[in-house]
């Protein structure tokens, strides 16, 4: 299976031809290779996959892991060594797929989308940086690589967020991501550098296998504030996932990551970036449930309180992106729970498998959410829902796309999205009634928040497209995609995930629970799309009535719950003004204030004997005559 | 005792040629005075009996280096230059210092007995000719300057070039 | 009867008057001339030491001769140089030479 390295390397080759022919290569033409190359790598990637599953296929009732290529890239010691190389497992491939798949849709897509605009090849480059760095990660052998990965994900990220590099907001909101993204990497590295410290290595097949062992017997009586080292250290690596993956309170940046082109948003922040963080947890999940369960339980309340918190803050927003970038923050704060609840093996492992499953299905109805909001964005020159109604009429495709999306989002059978979210449902079921709740209650919101986004849209009162001409369908090159990945949407539920994706690599049969998770969820779904046809489909004036009744609450939620001012306060008020300015000080007062003095004496001393070198040679003459006198008296009379 | 009373002469004669030739407000003058400095020195070479470097002093020194500075003087001197305006401070260190070397190297001067016998030598007739002087110029054996000699004559040479190419006009 | 000391005395006188008219003077002549009466004094012991303390040798004497040669030497040069510094700076004032370039 070697010639899975192509799957990586075409996209940096892709980069680097792209990037380095820059202005020089045709928009079109730019735009064509990529997309090829993309689709080499799917297809690439699919074989892959097919290969995996039904040509490898199963060794003692189990998925076998496979390291096709490994390279040792630096060695420092025989124990402590960075290998480079790829690793195929079960979630591997998987996330493969999804990444190929939903890359290559991105790409057509902006085909259409990004169209006439200035750095179109520049676009196309840092897409494929994205798609190689975010394949790289995903394909890790060891953690260390897999940070090196996760690094160049944030990089790309910045790079396409910031990629309106003229427009201050997105300026500003690139380096939003970065920093707080790497702010919570810092966390990811120190926990790297403890795991590796105390089980001696950085490799993941040591590391699940026999590592969870390891963890606890090596770090067995260290201990710092209460918590075990190794729980410090999981709890750190599921930090640096919490930054990428947006969960509360480090989400902060990516609702502005939305400043970056649609299809980026559908790539990176929808798809495949953001869910790195549950691709890191579940990647370590047997170290996580076998050393340190504290974790996973933190794991799976922080998950809990993130989806609801995003979902009640998504219902008020009015940037139709932002209600998606919020509905993404809950959906994979569901799988973050999902892996937070499960357990090991068989039909424990439930949580786990159902992570994984909503990771997928959550990916294609996602991307097409985002690519139909593209769409709608591209035909009203908008991202305001005031500005945006009854475009059904206009965009027929568009609309049953992002149509089949919400009901996917939604929990509708038989749609992936109801699937998939029945199974971390039924997980939470059986783990923690409280949860369980928590999220059938965020289920709800999230049928209402995604209908009243559909309502909106595409029925409502017709608005007066004035100032330019009328909304109109997009052209193939970006329904094309919206189709597929429709159809992705519709389809991918149906299959059976836990024969593929378990967290030991031994298949299980998996039930949909009708009666206890199901019904009641379908129930809640249905519950949420009525009150928002109620509300938005003939545009009524219950909303606003409501949310003047709610007054501050309404205004919290729509500000966010005033998360951004908290972390503004926090940085400027509390870290720079506190801690910062006093250090600023020091430097610039006692520190350089020595450097300063230092020059400063040097310098009054070199005033005060640069006399001495007048350039008058009989005061030269005077001072060598007086001073051989005085060495001869010192000779004579000592 | 003549030799002493000439001795005594030349020696004032020089020293108060020196502080002349060091103080004289006119430079013309102490090129002049030093003149003088320089024949007592001569004298002196006599009276020590060293002929040949009397003659070397004379002819090298009076005849070749105060005409030097002489024709220098004319070629250099602007109207007005030539009168030194003295700088008190600085006769006041030149004074201190040289009292100080003075007192100095005469302290180490009469506090050292020298070991020479007697005087006969000094007193008698002891000249050296010219045959052993050339012989020693010319030798290369031990106590014998051919190698100094030749050094020098270079070193004539590079002053001779130097001096042109320094005063050349350009 | 001369003593060796009262050469040497003599000599002592000239050469810390030489020092003297050197720091003191200003034009740049006039210290060559002070320069002229320290090398002398040198001379003069060069020779004195020789008759008094070896009489049968004649080292004294040479370095003397050689001294003489190289005096004349070094005057010229520095003659040649104080003529240059003339016609660059307009005087021979030792106090405006002190600049290695103009």
């Amino acid at each position: 299976m070697e010639y899975s390295l192509l799957i990586i390397i075409t996209p940096l080759l892709l980069f680097l031809l792209l990037g380095l022919s820059g202005m020089k290569m045709k928009p079109g033409m730019a735009g064509i290779i990529g997309t090829a190359g993309m689709g080499f790598s799917t297809l690439i990637s699919y074989i892959v996959a097919y290969n995996y599953f039904f040509g490898i296929g199963q060794t003692d009732g189990a998925w076998a892991t496979i390291i096709p290529f490994n390279v040792e890239w630096l060695h420092f010691t025989d124990n402590l060594h960075i290998d480079l190389g790829i690793l195929l497992d079960p979630i591997s491939v998987m996330m493969l797929l999804v990444i190929t798949t939903v890359s290559l849709m991105v790409h057509i897509y902006s085909l259409g989308y990004m169209h006439g605009e200035k750095g179109f090849q520049r676009y196309y480059a840092f897409l494929s940086l994205f798609s190689f760095s975010m394949l790289g990660l995903v394909v890790a052998t060891n953690i260390f690589q897999m940070y090196i990965f996760w690094e160049l994900v944030g990089v790309s990220s910045y790079l396409l967020i910031g990629f309106y590099y003229t427009k201050p907001s997105a300026v500003s909101a690139s380096k939003k991501a970065f920093i707080v993204t790497r702010f919570a990497d810092l966390g990811f590295l120190v926990g790297i550098l403890l795991l590796s410290f105390y089980t001696g290595t950085f490799d993941f097949a040591q590391l699940t296998s026999d590592g969870a062992g390891l963890v606890v017997a090596s770090t067995a009586g260290i201990s710092f504030m209460g918590l075990s080292a190794a729980s410090w250290a999981m709890a750190l690596i599921f930090m640096g996932g919490a930054g990428k993956s947006a969960m509360f309170p480090l989400h902060i940046w990516l609702p502005d990551a939305m400043e970056g082109p649609t299809p980026v948003s559908a790539l990176i922040h929808a798809a495949t970036m953001v869910v790195a963080g549950v691709y890191l947890v579940a990647r370590l999940f047997p170290v996580y449930v076998f050393a340190t369960p504290d974790v996973l339980t933190l794991i799976a309340y922080i998950g809990t309180f993130t989806a609801l918190f995003a979902a009640v803050i998504a219902i008020t927003q009015t940037d139709i992106k932002r209600v998606l970038a919020f509905s993404t923050i809950s959906q994979i704060a569901y799988m973050m729970v999902s892996l937070g609840v499960s357990e090991y093996g068989g039909h424990d492992g439930l949580g786990y498998m159902a992570s994984m499953f909503h990771l997928f299905t959550h990916a294609f109805f996602k991307a097409l959410l985002f690519l139909g909001a593209g769409s709608v964005i591209h035909a009203v020159h908008s991202n305001e829902m005031d500005a945006m109604g009854s475009l059904r009429k206009y965009m027929p495709v568009t609309h049953i796309t992002f149509l089949i999306a919400c009901l996917a989002i939604a929990g509708i059978p038989p749609f992936s999205g109801f699937f998939s979210k029945d199974e971390i449902l039924a997980a939470c079921l059986h783990h923690d009634k409280l949860i369980f709740f928590t999220l059938l209650a965020v289920a709800g919101i999230t049928a209402f928040y995604m209908f009243r986004l559909y309502f909106n849209i595409f029925w409502g009162a017709e608005k007066s497209y004035d100032g330019h001409h009328q909304p109109h369908e997009s052209p193939l090159r970006m329904t094309v995609p919206l189709m597929i990945l429709a159809v992705f949407s519709i389809f991918t539920g149906f299959i059976p995930f836990p024969e593929f994706i378990t967290v030991d690599h031994i298949p299980f049969a998996a039930h949909i629970e009708w009666a206890t998770v199901a019904i009641p969820s379908i129930l809640v779904a249905a519950a949420g799309i009525l009150i928002a046809m109620v509300f938005y489909m003939k545009g009524s004036e219950l909303p606003s009535r409501i949310s003047r009744a709610l007054g501050g609450l309404y205004t919290a939620t729509l500000r966010k719950f005033y998360m951004d001012e908290i972390w503004m306060f926090m940085t400027k008020n509390v870290v720079f003004n506190r801690i910062c300015t006093p250090i600023a000080w020091f430097d610039r007062h006692v520190v350089d204030g020595a450097m300063n003095g230092l020059a400063w004496i040097t310098q009054k001393m070199s005033v005060s004997i640069k006399g001495l070198q007048s350039g008058q040679v009989q005061l030269y003459v005077w001072i060598y005559v007086v001073g051989s006198l005085v060495i001869a008296a010192l000779v004579l009379f000592l | 005792m003549v030799n002493f009373i000439i001795f005594c002469c030349l020696a004032v004669m020089i020293v108060v040629m020196s502080i002349l030739a060091v103080t004289a407000k006119k430079i013309l003058r102490a090129a002049t005075y030093l003149l003088f400095v320089l024949i007592g020195t001569a004298g002196l070479y006599l009276l020590l009996n060293y002929h040949f470097l009397a003659a070397v002093q004379v002819s090298v020194y009076a005849g070749g280096i105060v005409v030097l500075f002489i024709f220098a003087i004319f070629l250099t001197s602007n109207k007005g230059e030539m009168v030194e305006t003295h700088n008190i401070r600085r006769i006041i260190y030149g004074v201190l210092t040289s009292v100080a070397g003075i007192a100095l190297a005469g302290f180490v001067l009469l506090k050292h007995r020298f070991l020479y016998s007697g005087n006969a030598t000094v007193e008698g007739d002891t000249e050296i000719n010219m045959k052993m002087i050339g012989t020693a110029l010319m030798g290369t054996e031990k106590y014998q300057y051919l190698l100094p000699f030749e050094v020098l004559s270079v070193l004539l040479l590079a002053c001779i070039i130097g001096g042109i190419l320094i005063a050349r006009k350009k | 009867m001369i003593k060796m000391e009262y050469y040497l005395i003599i000599s002592i006188l000239m050469f810390f008057i030489g020092i003297y008219g050197f720091i003191s003077r200003r034009n740049m002549l006039a210290m060559l001339i002070s320069l002229e009466l320290v090398l002398n004094a040198v001379e003069i012991n060069f020779a004195v030491f020789n008759r008094y303390l070896f009489p049968e040798r004649m080292e004294g004497l040479f370095f003397t001769l050689f001294g003489i040669a190289i005096t004349a030497a070094e005057t010229a040069v520095a003659i040649a140089i104080i003529i240059n510094a003339y016609r660059s700076i307009g005087n021979v004032n030792v106090t405006k030479l002190n600049k290695l370039k103009d």
